[in-house]
């Protein structure tokens, strides 16, 4: 019997969705599930229809609106911009045309198709996932290879399920330790992306390994392996273990019975083995992890919420403290200044990286028995109508109400500027996004990303503040 | 997509280095939903006055090269960000084919996915043609892709290097997808596979 070479989580996955391999080494990999939503995919059916294909596995492709769409009450009477609204309205016309599943505006399933995949049981350990965003590899935290792709493979994938793929490299960043009062998945990984930068994992598929990620909920997980790409690597995975198979046995379309027994079966032989070659390896101390704030406008420019702003003279290079320089003005800081001091006039609790169920508990945690501070916009956006009806059952909704946050409907919201949430120029936010880029939640806004606990407490402080300091004044209910 | 095999047309001369893909079409043009109509906003910046008029000195705004096929220009053609529009606008426009001395990974890339060709030629081809462009509507230049040749309005010929692949798939206007579908068999047998073996990716 051969003895096989020892393979890690992605090669296996990989291997067991290889079609063929072209002579230059480049494989034609299988795709399990294609997601999709308005804004990358107008053209890719345009390109269909010109050359009169069709969509070949209808079946294993979703569709769903989040970019365009508005999250108040609005959104019942139609998208005002006539350009979302043109998109939504293509999307809607294509996937009638191609017969493509699409979940509607007012569906309850309806969300960010980076919380709907897993939520549903549609995002499965072992799968290859695509989308049309870059975002996708938060299905990693199934143990799934998940990355985001462009529009010419978008309709690549749409016609063939397959993509032209050149195998990446293997990463692994291990974390080990308890994690320190305070912490969640969100400051781990903005931690690790302080340590790696945001080129650091280009190149590569990153597997997240170690006990403290093995403690971390799938919730956890998926905020992690969601903020992969702002390390620079396209997807992030997690290995599937106990936690994994509860999560989707409780999936309204998991496998159920036999069939989920026999996936179980192969699941469980997806782990990397023991000696399995890694091209690099990063590793992070959990409890050396303080609760984490970007300071500037790119998510690399990360401190402990106890950090003062530094100084660009002091940057080794010319073109390191130019960059800082712009980054200070840009955000409208000023060297030495600490975090905690900085006053926030909006708090955005929400996007596919911090709007699951357990985000929003532990933004309610934090928010139950006080007050939004005076001055401040405090909104919390579920990440599908699925987790805003739970937390309306579990009294989370009145309890941010009642402490003055907005409760609003699902979508992508005040993560990117592309729909009416927005700031203004000059406004500052404590948001649970990914990206803090200039101009990235509207034209001069002011991004500091951190955790759904630490933006509850910014929101109630009416500054950056230190959730340790914050925490519960009674137990949720 | 549309086969490419021989194309003799008015080339325009571009004589510039690092023609970046946001001054071949600016982001502020990427709202739409179609790969169709980004011609009209191909250079925008360079093409149209703040005002909305036309920049009578650019190029393309001057005849005959409104009706360019080719564009000449120089190095590292293409660089800055991965949007697939640039193509789009250029092929809108009715360019299929850019000639320069090198160009950007992504956008070359880009170009052959959407028919539209880059020939690399020496920078000193590059600048007689760039001259023999500046004649006008009676100096046609033709790109001749099964014989990897450039064709002077003089008669002198260049040779270019295309990857076997490209080539073969240009020639035919088949785009990956079409190649990709020539593997149908096998992309069948692993579905039937598949379908046995994991019976859980079928959606509940
Ligand atoms: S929430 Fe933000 S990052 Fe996530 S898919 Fe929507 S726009 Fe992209």
């Amino acid at each position: 019997m051969s003895v096989q070479k020892p393979r890690t989580l992605f090669d296996k996955i990989w291997d067991a969705h290889v079609v063929d391999t072209l002579p230059d080494g480049t494989a034609l990999l299988y795709i399990d599930l294609h997601l999709t939503h308005e804004v990358t995919t107008p053209q890719a059916y345009d390109g269909l229809r010109a050359a009169g294909r069709r969509v070949r596995r209808p079946d294993a492709t979703l569709a769903v609106v989040d970019h365009n769409i508005a999250t108040d009450d609005s959104r019942r009477t139609g998208i005002v911009d006539p350009e979302s609204r043109l998109q939504v309205e293509t999307l809607e016309k294509n996937v009638a045309e191609f017969g493509v599943p699409y979940i509607p505006l007012l569906d309850d399933r309806q969300g960010i198709v980076h919380v709907i995949g897993p939520e549903l049981g549609r995002s499965l350990p072992g799968m290859t996932i695509v989308c049309g965003d870059s975002h996708t590899s938060t299905h990693g935290a199934m143990g799934a290879l998940a990355f985001g792709i462009g529009t010419s493979e978008v309709e690549h994938v749409l016609a063939t399920q397959t993509l032209l793929q050149k195998p990446a490299k293997n990463m692994k960043v291990q974390v080990d330790g308890n994690l320190a009062f305070g912490c969640s998945g969100k400051d781990i990984v903005l931690a690790i992306i302080g340590k790696i930068g945001t080129a650091g994992g280009t190149g590569h598929v990153i597997e997240y390994a170690g006990d403290t990620i093995r403690a971390l909920d799938m919730a956890g997980r998926m905020t992690v392996c969601n903020m992969t790409i702002e390390g620079g690597a396209r997807a992030g995975m997690v290995a599937p273990d106990q936690t994994t198979f509860d999560y989707v046995a409780q999936t309204p379309n998991g496998p159920k019975g036999e069939t989920l027994e026999r996936a179980l079966a192969w699941w469980k032989t997806l782990p990397s083995d023991p000696g399995a070659h890694f091209d690099r390896v990063v590793s992070l101390n959990a409890h050396e992890i303080a609760p984490q704030v970007t300071w500037g406008t790119s998510p690399e420019d990360v401190l402990p919420i106890t950090g003062i702003i530094p100084n660009p003279e002091e940057a080794a290079d010319e073109a390191r403290r130019a960059q800082l320089r712009r980054m200070v003005e840009y955000m409208g800081l000023t060297p030495g200044q600490r975090l905690q001091e900085l006053p926030v006039d909006v708090v955005f609790i929400g996007s596919c990286t911090n709007s699951r169920i357990e985000d929003i508990r532990a933004a309610a945690a934090i928010a139950k028995g006080r007050r939004v501070a005076d001055g401040v916009r405090a909104m919390v956006v579920p990440g599908s109508g699925l987790v805003k009806k739970q937390a309306e059952r579990e009294g989370l909704d009145r309890i941010l109400r009642e402490a003055g946050f907005e409760w609003r409907e699902a979508g992508c919201s005040m993560c990117l500027g592309m729909n009416p949430d927005k700031l203004t120029p000059g406004q500052r936010s404590a948001s649970t996004s990914n990206r803090n880029f200039e101009g990235r939640q509207g034209p001069g806004g002011r991004t500091h990303l951190l955790s759904p606990a630490m933006a509850a407490a910014a929101a109630v402080a009416g500054h950056l503040a230190d959730v340790r300091d914050y925490q519960p004044k009674e137990a949720l209910s | 997509m549309k086969a490419f095999t021989t194309l003799t047309g008015i080339a325009a001369p571009l004589p510039m280095a690092n023609v970046d893909t946001d001054k071949i079409i600016p982001a502020r043009f990427l709202k739409s939903i179609s790969r169709a109509g980004f011609g009209k906003h191909l250079f925008a910046n360079l093409r149209f006055r703040e005002d909305g008029s036309e920049n009578p000195d650019f190029v393309l705004n001057q005849e005959p090269y409104r009706r360019a096929e080719i564009l000449i220009a120089y190095e590292n053609f293409g660089c800055g960000s991965s949007r697939e529009h640039a193509p789009w606008a250029l092929l809108d426009f009715g360019i299929r084919c850019v000639i320069a001395p090198d160009f950007a990974d992504i956008f070359n890339n880009n170009c052959y996915k959407n028919g539209v060709l880059p020939v690399r030629l020496p920078r000193e081809v590059c600048e007689l043609l760039v001259e023999d462009a500046k004649l006008g509507g009676n100096a046609r230049v033709t790109v001749d892709l099964e014989r990897q040749v450039v064709i002077r309005p003089n008669g002198e010929e260049h040779s270019f290097p295309v990857d076997a692949l490209r080539k073969r798939l240009l020639l035919n206007g088949l785009d990956d997808i079409g190649q990709t579908l020539q593997h149908g068999t096998q992309i069948d047998s692993y579905e039937a596979k598949q379908k046995s073996a994991q019976p859980w990716l079928a959606p509940a």
